[in-house]
């Protein structure tokens, strides 16, 4: 894929992804004893493909959340591109943002192109301009627009919904797309597929992504960057190849496993071209 | 069969006045549960109160509710229209509660996180998404109100039950008879057509 094929979008791609920073952020549910998230600091840098990588309750899920103001943090701040989070709309801030979770979640009344074309129109588009957004992106996704356009979601499998789920996060080109768990509901076969697909969609779009998984091969083949997460906090962030050669402590270590070599094979095995 | 035989254009009037008796009471009633539907489903001490106060509507006999309200408002069709109105509550803000509950939270999830506002949420996909159990709702109170609407000739409402009264007082089974094989045969044909509604909705 080159860069050429991104400009021939008649849209207009690559508008890139947004800086994303969390400042001192924490959060406290009400009923909680123990904060959900704790003093993190993360600098999401433009274009990076980001995981929080950690066992269940760890917190990943309710940090992500903080980003499009699903969750409201109890202390601290986040930046988009410089901009505190708090200072814009929720409603609007969300439509720029994309959002993909694990239920997928696709409108079972809505048609596929329906479902695609959501934010689009909510923001207003004419109809003419969300047609052909909605089948540009069937095609990104690789779902042959004429085939799958009118289809209801309960006529998809899992993996066809879980594509149609990223479409519609990716329709508004937002800057900053935010998964929750995408690919954890399809079996392996289907995850790695899906998996090759979202690698290839961040190099054409350089949108920002921040993936939650729990699941350490998915994040050393997908990140940029990992970010392991333990009770709340943040305990390592670097690059597959050093939270592998280097843990910080033993429970990163014992998350990465004990076979160091067997988990190299998955940083080597091609993504397409990485 | 013989009273129905013979005066098909009264049991056909009556029964008229029987379906707009149903109809206009249930479109009231439907207007009234859902703000109350939705509010009891979002809030719980909310839900409470009005689950707690239209159950207790419901247990007040009919005949009883029937004779407070005539005491207040007089005899007529306005009277039974309240009553009916009354009853329905329950069964319908039961239904838009238990399908509003019902929705796929993820669904919900995906709404908001795509900037859906509160109110579009709700119109776009709680409602679509609960519409075969709120349907479900409205059959169940159609059919009890074409049922409890027969009463309502007792306070001068008309319906088919003017020939239940009259039966009665003037010991004619046939007439009896005609009124309630009409009575149940609306019922029957409520319930056919809103589970058709029901399964056309279901996606």
């Amino acid at each position: 894929m080159t860069s050429s094929s991104r400009t021939g979008s008649p849209d207009g791609e690559g508008d890139g992804g947004a800086r994303v920073e969390l400042r001192a952020l924490a959060v406290r549910y009400p009923t909680a004893s123990v904060p959900a998230v704790h003093d993190v600091d993360l600098t999401i840098e433009a274009g990076e493909f980001t995981v929080l990588l950690g066992p269940s309750g760890c917190g990943k899920s309710t940090l992500l959340r903080t980003i499009n103001r699903l969750v409201e943090p109890t202390a601290g701040t986040v930046l988009i591109d410089g901009v505190d989070a708090r200072a814009r709309d929720p409603v609007e801030l969300r439509r720029g943002i994309g959002y993909v979770i694990q239920a997928v979640g696709l409108f079972p009344h809505y048609t596929v192109a329906e479902n695609v074309g959501t934010v689009p129109q909510l923001l207003g588009w004419p109809q003419p301009r969300i047609g052909a957004r909605v089948d540009e992106l069937l095609r990104l996704i690789r779902l042959e627009p004429a085939t799958y356009r009118n289809r209801k979601p309960r006529e998809l499998s899992g993996g066809e919904a879980q594509r149609v789920g990223v479409a519609r996060a990716l329709a508004a080109r937002p800057r900053v797309l935010l998964m929750d768990e995408p690919f954890a509901a399809v079996d392996a076969i289907v995850r790695a597929s899906l998996q090759d697909e979202i690698a290839r969609v961040h190099r054409e779009l350089r949108t920002t992504v921040v993936f939650v998984t729990h699941d350490v091969d998915e994040a050393l083949r997908l990140a940029d960057r990992i970010v392991v997460m333990n009770a709340g906090r943040v305990v390592q962030t670097g690059p597959p190849e050093e939270i592998l050669e280097h843990p910080a402590d033993a429970f990163v270590r014992d998350l990465v496993g004990v076979d160091p070599e067997t988990r190299r094979l998955v940083l080597e095995r091609p993504l397409i071209e990485r | 069969m013989t009273y129905l035989a013979s005066h098909p254009a009264r049991v056909g009037a009556l029964l008229g006045e029987h379906v707009v008796l149903v109809a206009v009471s249930l479109a009231i009633a439907l207007v009234i549960a859902l703000p109350l539907g939705v509010l009891a489903a979002r809030n719980p001490r909310a839900g409470g109160a009005i689950l707690g106060l239209a159950g207790a509507l419901y247990t007040i006999p009919s005949l009883a509710l029937l004779a407070i309200l005539v005491a207040i408002i007089g005899l007529g069709k306005l009277t039974a229209i309240v009553a009916l109105v009354v009853y329905a509550q329950m069964i319908l803000i039961r239904a838009i509660v238990a399908a509003l509950r019902g929705v796929d939270p993820a669904l919900v999830d995906a709404a908001r996180g795509l900037g859906f506002t509160a109110r579009q949420t709700l119109l776009r996909v709680e409602f679509p998404a609960g519409l075969p159990v709120m349907l479900g709702g409205v059959r169940v109170a159609a059919v009890s109100l074409v049922a409890l609407a027969t009463v309502a000739a007792w306070i001068n409402a008309g319906g088919l039950g003017v020939l239940l009264f009259e039966g009665i007082s003037t010991n004619n089974p046939a007439k009896i008879f005609a009124g309630a094989l009409a009575a149940a045969l609306l019922a029957i044909a409520a319930d056919v057509v809103l589970r058709g509604a029901e399964r056309a909705v279901r996606t």
